[in-house]
């Protein structure tokens, strides 16, 4: 149960968008900038950065959301399940290594970032605005994962829910959905 | 020096927001929303929230100029910001924000760590569902803000009186995000 009363067709963060509308306008356009707007970086690896933080901060919800997301995107389930394994054996770029990295030092506090870290990603061919979009996709993940479990929203079992998800955020991204999310009461299952 | 070529000089997020001012935009709005926009919350209080989380994140440079925005906003009772970031318990604060400071410390550490008994005990002093829902959210904000911060390894200030003005500007003016400059970026 969630702590405070949220529409219970919108488990996870939309429930929270919806129940705070003016807060979530900039945070959606942020989103949006970050995993689909324009970058070197593919909407895939960026999913993948959402879902190493995620992992880490044991966000059930967000981890299984953009999970998914990235394997529609991918095509495959492999590679977001090695990512959330094992950042170094994982069939990803050594870029994406370095900045998947870089993402988990984030997620632990800003200061755990390195020199290091900064220096080995930039050898391996990241920009400047790779490093910055890293570390704000990191950093904004720190926020979503603690805005939908510091409310005690509801993650949804097994993995339907999240395909029909990811199958939205692929078709339309992060904005809020031009005419809302009513049509989803309809998807209900009816509790037992 | 930072990790990325952002302008000299410019302290903390502004030299992020003018490295790449798409983002800065929503995430000034965003600051604009939640510290000045409709709340039963004072400025001043929310302001504290953010000085609070800041401290415990260790991230100076928010942690200076959000308890200095807070200090001008609670004007003559400015000292109940740095007693709370001394000792939150022994603060001269109301029962209500003690138990909301207590939920944000919680979000600072993770969201799973807010229990039923902190919401429980927010309640009972009198906090609403929506002043719950805006203590996780600004600190679960902070928790952006201060990595984002501290991330890219910008510039911090160490001149109080530089985040004294600072915060009468915030007080004063609110989140606007500041102008683009020539960097070579873009």
């Amino acid at each position: 149960m969630p702590y405070i009363p949220l529409e219970e067709h919108l488990p996870g963060i939309t429930g929270l968008l919806e129940y705070d509308k003016i807060a979530a306008a900039p945070i959606r356009e942020l989103t949006q900038i970050l995993l689909r707007g324009e970058s070197t970086l593919t909407e895939c690896e960026r999913e993948l950065i959402a879902t190493v933080v995620s992992n880490g901060n044991q966000c059930k919800f967000c981890t299984a959301a953009h999970t998914a997301a990235a394997d529609i995107l991918l095509g495959e389930n492999e590679t977001s399940q090695k990512v959330k394994e094992n950042i170094i054996t994982a069939p990803v770029s050594n870029k994406m290594k370095a900045l998947l990295t870089i993402a988990s030092m984030v997620r632990e506090n800003g200061k755990a970032v390195t020199q290091e870290a900064i220096n080995k990603a930039k050898a391996e061919g990241a920009t400047d605005i790779e490093i910055h979009d890293t570390v704000l996709i990191a950093a904004l993940f720190c926020l979503y994962n603690r805005y939908v479990d510091g409310l005690a929203t509801v993650t949804p079992a097994g993995s339907e829910f999240y395909k029909g998800l990811a199958e939205r955020l692929k078709n339309h991204g992060y904005n809020r959905l031009p005419q809302g999310y009513d049509h989803l009461k309809k998807n209900k299952t009816v509790a037992p | 020096m930072a990790y990325i070529n952002v302008p000299e000089g410019v302290p903390g997020i502004r030299s992020l927001v003018m490295f790449r001012p798409e983002t800065g935009k929503p995430l000034y709005e965003l600051a604009q929303m939640l510290l000045r926009g409709n709340s039963t919350l004072t400025e001043a209080e929310r302001e504290l929230i953010a000085a609070y989380v800041s401290k415990r994140n260790d991230t100076m440079f928010c942690m200076m100029s959000h308890a200095a925005a807070s200090r001008a906003l609670y004007g003559n009772d400015k000292n109940i910001v740095d007693d709370v970031l001394k000792d939150l318990q022994q603060a001269n604060i109301s029962s209500k924000m003690k138990s909301l400071l207590n939920i944000a410390g919680k979000v600072q550490i993770l969201g799973k760590e807010v229990k039923p008994e902190d919401i429980e005990a927010a309640r009972k002093e009198g906090a609403t569902d929506k002043e719950i829902h805006d203590t996780v959210l600004i600190a679960a904000a902070f928790s952006m803000f201060n990595r984002y911060v501290d991330g890219l390894a910008s510039f911090t200030p160490t001149d109080e009186k530089e985040y004294e003005a600072m915060g009468k500007r915030m007080a004063e003016k609110g989140y606007v995000a500041p102008q683009p400059t020539n960097n070579q970026n873009h």
